[in-house]
């Protein structure tokens, strides 16, 4: 069978193209001069491998206080934003799935329009609102722009799984005598949790790495990590703690995806034995 | 029992509302409130004004068609490179074993776990002027400007209009990587890049690759088989991996921003200059009702290509479902 080398060329080429930026971010978390951004000195002699930009995370040193102010108000607008989609697309999910007439067409429009709008139109749109309801942007307005662009992706990943879910299991419950919170509980909530998970998943990356819409509805001095960080010159002391502290993000969320795996393996003998 | 829960309307209601009123007041509603301020006048003090056409009219100001050809410029450019180094990346994936296949498309995805404002801040500390990528760039505009001595004075004369060559030499002093449209293409491309890949990996791995061998068999060679059956076999996946590139690139705001500089303003740079800096809110909203229409046509024009193509694949099954049962017949 004859082997295609050019592809598997480009493949390799890709992959190194897409890499290389993501070791230069663990690589420039330990450079020694943040403001020349280079391992050298004047001279050009090589000074060595700092590890200052780590501690000062860690010590909470007052330089990194408005970047690590920012990381955890991305944290806290993620877990919010990633817990408010995953109720309202759920329900979302369960209508378009259950229901075919007018009121869901118009629906599916609604859930699926924002998925094929650049981010920018989204921002935008929502900045006229706040600007035509005269609400003073912050906190709240950034949850609400994010629960809005997550939406979606989580109601399309739930109706990906809903695509295989049985019916019948629904109606058999219904003819036993169940009522209609306890089947959701019971029945479709427990089939569906692969699915939900999945979505907040997403939700949650997409709300933790937002520039664009961020940078619409934030207001003065609110600043989630990307704006913060998209607010920085190239010239900013602070640009290699920014490089450590995302190194340290990729450290967790790679033993994150690491256990997750690990787990489910565990878990398949034990499921077998049953 | 009184009725079916299954098939109640109250439970339609109460389960299609929450998510329905969500985004009826927070994207519905907003796009009506866009398309409304961009028949008013603005205020001096950044506020709405009367009702006027006043904005329309400053849209045709002279700025306004070349930031438009420049965005639509960058997004093609981006958008083409996208699917030429895709298709092959596709092809080789689905050509791997299972275990490969797991492991390679996953890692084109993990990048995606590093935040994307700081990987673009990665780039542009590698575009530094004294980087070895600005000495790769000077390699390949000379190479450009020597092709673009060998074309006849016409055709030079078009690319220079259309923005796509200059016409003076390569001086290595002034043309830098960073602040220039080739950064935006670059890192474009490789913020993009995954998701071209993904839709076309995924249709490949339904093609069924024993017809590039039964051509190749026939005698076709290898790039000829490739882009006569296995390219018509993936279209549907090249056609969103398309929609995935080009929406995204129009909308672009942030890596022109960071890496663009003074001359590279795309529609997107432009609408955040208006809304936040200049605080012109009705202007700002005409240029979004422009990137609206600029979105929703090309994919108007995918969805109805895509209807055609069914329906032609179905015609085509039905001729040759009534043709095999004309022959039984006989």
């Amino acid at each position: 069978m004859k082997r295609s080398f050019f592809s598997v060329a480009v493949l390799a080429f890709v992959l190194a193209f897409l890499y290389v930026p993501i070791i230069l971010v663990v690589v420039y978390g330990f450079i020694p001069n943040g403001i020349s951004m280079s391992f050298t000195d004047a001279r050009g002699r090589f000074i060595g491998f700092s590890m200052k930009w780590y501690a000062q995370i860690f010590s909470g040193h007052y330089s990194v206080k408005a970047l690590m102010q920012s990381f955890w108000l991305s944290l806290t607008i993620a877990g919010l934003a990633t817990l408010i989609s995953c109720v309202i697309g759920t329900t979302a999910a369960l209508a378009l799935h259950r229901w075919k007439d007018r009121l869901q067409s118009i629906h599916h429009a609604l859930v699926y329009t924002p998925l094929v709008m650049p981010d920018i139109l989204i921002g935008i749109s929502l900045l006229m609102l706040f600007v035509a309801a005269n609400i003073e942007c912050g906190f709240w307005t950034i949850l609400v722009a994010h629960v809005t662009f997550c939406v979606s992706y989580v109601v399309m990943t739930i109706l990906a799984r809903l695509q295989d879910f049985d019916d019948r299991l629904v109606e058999a419950a219904y003819d036993l005598g169940a009522g209609p919170w306890y089947t959701f509980f019971k029945v479709e909530l427990p089939i569906l949790m692969p699915g939900i998970i999945a979505g907040g998943l997403l939700a949650f990356t997409l709300s933790i790495d937002d520039v664009v819409i961020t940078s619409f509805v934030n207001g003065a001095g609110t600043n989630t990590f990307p704006t913060y960080v998209s607010s920085m010159t190239k010239h900013s002391k602070n640009l290699p703690s920014v490089f450590a502290l995302s190194t340290l993000m990729l450290l967790f969320t790679c033993a994150l995806a690491g256990l997750s795996k690990f787990m489910a393996r565990a878990q398949v003998p034990q499921s077998k034995g049953r | 029992m009184t009725e079916n829960p299954l098939r109640s309307r109250k439970a339609e209601w109460l389960v299609t509302l929450p998510s329905f009123l969500w985004l009826a007041l927070f994207f519905a509603i907003p796009a009506l409130i866009v398309l409304a301020f961009t028949f008013h006048a603005h205020t001096t003090n950044g506020g709405v004004g009367e009702w006027s056409l006043s904005t329309w009219r400053e849209l045709v100001d002279p700025d306004y068609p070349a930031i438009v050809w420049n965005t639509f410029r960058i997004s093609f450019e981006v958008t083409f490179w996208c699917i030429v180094l895709a298709l092959p990346c596709a092809y080789a994936i689905a050509r791997m074993n299972k275990k490969w296949r797991a492991i390679v498309a996953g890692s084109i995805m993990l990048p995606f776990w590093t935040s994307f404002v700081v990987r673009v801040f990665a780039w542009k500390t590698m575009l530094h002027p004294d980087g070895w990528l600005q000495s790769c760039y000077i390699t390949w505009l000379e190479l450009r400007e020597w092709l673009f001595d060998w074309l006849p004075a016409v055709a030079q004369r078009v690319l220079v209009w259309a923005g796509l060559a200059s016409a003076g030499p390569v001086d290595p002093a002034t043309s830098t990587i960073l602040d220039s449209d080739t950064a935006v293409v670059l890192v474009s491309v490789y913020s993009f890049l995954p998701f071209a890949i993904m839709p076309i990996y995924t249709a490949a791995e339904k093609f069924d690759f024993a017809l590039l061998e039964a051509a190749r068999d026939l005698g076709a060679k290898s790039f000829y088989a490739f882009r006569k059956i296995f390219v018509p076999g993936i279209r549907q996946g090249i056609v969103s991996a398309i929609l995935m590139v080009f929406i995204p690139a129009i909308g672009s705001y942030v890596i022109p921003q960071m890496l663009g500089g003074t001359d590279c303003v795309l529609i997107g740079n432009k609408i955040f200059m208006r809304a936040i800096q200049n605080r012109n809110i009705p202007h700002a909203s005409a240029l979004a009702t422009l990137m609206a229409v600029s979105v929703l046509v090309p994919l108007a024009v995918a969805m109805w290509w895509k209807s055609r193509q069914d329906a032609r694949d179905r015609k085509r099954v039905e001729t040759r479902a009534a043709r095999m049962t004309e022959g039984g017949a006989r």
